[in-house]
């Protein structure tokens, strides 16, 4: 593929120029920000050892990385309420974790194994549970919205207390279900709120090719919905943001759309070195990495010493390397299972 | 005993499972107010309020995705395609979503779409379709397809009730033009709940006879039984099988009558070429070719859009002539 060198420009090119070190305001007590801080960590060092396992050939088909991306997952995640709904994408690693999802989870969908989730018939992320509040996505991206919309409807109808989040990219953004998922949940007036990744690239087509307005979050003006811009590389403003959006749409105020700006590190997958990206956008968004701004937010405001951060390093590592060995210990499926489980068997004198 | 027709078993159906159980609810267009665009749901909205009768933008795809969230807490909508050929604009939810949800991830979509499909109404391309073969390919869903009252009211309650997505394609030709009796609603809350209840996935045969089986659905019965009536005076004696569900399709009753006759034309009212029609065709010559005493026959529409004018319609669809001369053919072959 030929390469892209001087013909895009750094991708938010304001926010770039922003001081990175000042976060969010926030209430946050300390050991809540540490939990922000262990979950963004546990993200980033669970894919690191997802792409040892893929170098060594145990991953079955692509590995998604959310690198750089870990703040605005995690800080949205973290401002849901246990009772809530959440549709994370396949860059979303991080909000899994915060929904109780276990690493080891994660590594045997990605190995295909007996024991994962859907026993190998889903790859990846691609696995829901509802009992912790988690559907599972589907590729073509933007169909989540109405699904969630939906769940949001029935817990309005069911009288629960219930939000429902999702996320869509900035290339998803140009799907028909974008449009017609936020304008249903108007109109509805579900408490829904849908945070957009916008991370510069679709694959390899940037921003720019997606569409011709700056900020996405001005569409919301077209559903009649707050819509509110926020630096995805800030933990506690993402946070921030979607917590306010969540109690909106807990108080019966509708749903929200918030664009987070970030940027993806890394290739659209493990096997795309993203030649086509400007070498200056990578330097630019490095030195906005969410988890060392928060590191030296941490230190800096006297939330956390060094020896502790590191001890909260040490104890995922020490706990990831158990759930490598889980994972890796797990069998493939029995080629019997293919067959099984398409309908669910129908009530006695109903159904086949 | 009440005799009401097509639609208002349909209505019936509907209302009856609303009032039995809580968790169902529908979401169309112009549903509410209005009472839909053929007034299925008239006095829906009044009745059980705009909770549970929810009018929707035109977004075919946004809707059924709503069903798809709402089934999974439980809840079991029921989504009005005003057009049965708009449910294409949804095609990718109910595909992807809907149909392997289970599958994937163990989570059952208990939803119903509905709406009117069909010709010989002259509605054009955009409103006479009948497009149940995209979706037969597809595993975890369930199509069914009414060709009476019975059962337009039994498998629209034996849908609502099951717990996969299921697709209930009504003949909008048959909505006012055939009429039946039907059991009272049951009244006293002992009365059985699941009388007049369809089986999903039991075909029925809707006529006895000893020279050549018709397998057929929808509205395309009637012109089975009208030729059955008219080939009597010729000695022929049609059998004729009901469907009524196309997926799963009900394999040992298509087997049997193939049996039994030995001759066989499978007549549907969709385009010819990868049709529900073909796969009964594909499975009897696979499993019951010693029995066959002859090709199997297919008489379908032809491979062109649906046309408009009354003269093109009746020489797209396939009719009582038609069928008479296609037995006839094979009777004698």
């Amino acid at each position: 593929m030929a390469k892209q060198t001087k013909s895009w420009g750094p991708l938010h090119p304001q926010a770039a120029e922003q001081e990175t070190e000042r976060l969010a305001k926030t209430g946050l007590p300390r050991e809540r920000q540490l939990d922000l801080y262990r979950f963004m960590k546990l993200n980033r060092m669970a894919e690191e050892r997802l792409g040892n396992l893929y170098r060594q050939g145990k991953v079955v088909g692509g590995l998604y990385s959310s690198r750089g991306q870990e703040a605005t997952s995690v800080g949205s995640a973290y401002a849901l309420e246990p009772q809530d709904v959440v549709g994370p994408l396949i860059r979303n690693l991080g909000t899994m974790f915060v929904r109780g999802v276990q690493p080891r989870e994660v590594m045997m969908q990605y190995m295909a194994k007996s024991d994962s989730p859907t026993g190998g018939k889903d790859a990846n992320t691609h696995f829901g549970d509802l009992s912790r509040g988690l559907v599972a996505p589907i590729s073509m991206l933007g169909a989540v919205i109405p699904v969630m919309v939906g769940i949001a409807l029935a817990g309005q109808r069911q009288g629960k207390d219930l939000v429902t989040l999702t996320y869509i990219g900035d290339g998803g953004t140009s799907t028909g279900d974008f449009h017609e998922g936020l304008n249903l949940a108007a109109v509805l007036n579900v408490p829904f709120v849908l945070i957009v990744e916008n991370n510069g690239w679709a694959y390899s087509t940037p921003t720019s090719r997606q569409m011709r307005i700056r900020d996405i979050a001005t569409r919301a003006a077209a559903y009649g919905i707050p819509g509110e811009v926020v630096d995805g590389n800030d933990v506690l403003a993402v946070y921030e943001a979607t917590k306010r959006a969540v109690e909106r749409a807990r108080r019966g105020g509708g749903p929200s759309l918030i664009e987070a700006k970030t940027f993806r590190m890394k290739g659209h997958a493990e096997h795309d070195d993203a030649g086509y990206v400007p070498k200056e956008q990578f330097e630019v968004w490095k030195k906005k990495d969410p988890i060392e701004r928060f590191e030296r937010h941490l230190l800096g405001n006297g939330l956390a010493t060094e020896d502790e951060l590191r001890a909260i390093v040490a104890e995922i590592d020490t706990g990831l390397n158990a759930e490598v060995d889980f994972a890796l210990a797990s069998p493939m499926p029995p080629p019997e299972r293919a067959f099984e489980g398409v309908y669910e068997p129908a009530p006695e004198g109903v159904s086949v | 005993m009440a005799t009401v027709t097509y639609l208002e078993a349909i209505r019936q159906a509907l209302w009856e499972e609303m009032e039995r159980d809580e968790r169902v609810f529908m979401l169309g267009q112009d549903i509410g107010t209005y009472g839909g665009a053929f007034r299925v749901t008239a006095g829906f909205l009044e009745k059980f309020g705009p909770q549970r009768i929810v009018d929707t933008p035109i977004s075919e795809s946004a809707m059924i995705g709503c069903a798809i969230g709402a089934s999974m807490m439980g809840m079991l909508p029921v989504v009005e395609m005003q057009f049965i050929d708009f449910i294409s604009c949804a095609f990718n939810q109910i595909i992807n979503f809907a149909a392997p949800n289970r599958y994937r991830w163990g989570q059952p979509v208990p939803i119903v779409v509905r709406g009117p499909s069909g010709g010989n109404v002259h509605g054009s391309a955009f409103h006479s379709q009948n497009p149940e073969s995209y979706f037969h390919h597809t595993p975890g869903l369930k199509i069914v397809a009414p060709g009476t009252v019975a059962d337009a009211y039994g498998l629209l309650k034996a849908a609502i009730r099951d717990p996969n997505p299921v697709l209930y394609f009504e003949h909008k030709y048959l909505y006012r033009r055939i009429k039946e009796e039907l059991p009272e609603a049951p009244e006293a809350p002992e009365a059985p709940e699941d009388s007049g209840l369809v089986p999903i996935g039991k075909a029925r045969l809707a006529r006895e006879g000893r020279d050549l089986s018709v397998i057929t659905y929808g509205a395309m019965l009637h012109v089975a039984l009208e030729a059955a009536g008219r080939l009597e005076a010729d000695g022929i004696d049609l059998e004729v099988l009901d469907l009524r569900t196309l997926k799963p399709l009900d394999q040992e009753a298509i087997l049997a009558t193939v049996r039994k006759t030995s001759r066989v034309i499978v007549l549907t009212e969709e385009q010819i070429t990868g049709s529900v029609a073909g796969e009964v065709a594909a499975r009897i010559a696979q499993h019951a070719f010693e029995w066959l005493d002859g090709p199997v026959h297919r008489l379908c529409c032809p491979d062109t859009p649906v046309p408009f004018s009354p003269t093109l319609e009746e020489a797209y669809l396939p009719n009582v002539d038609k069928l008479v001369a296609q037995v006839r053919e094979l009777a004698s072959y």
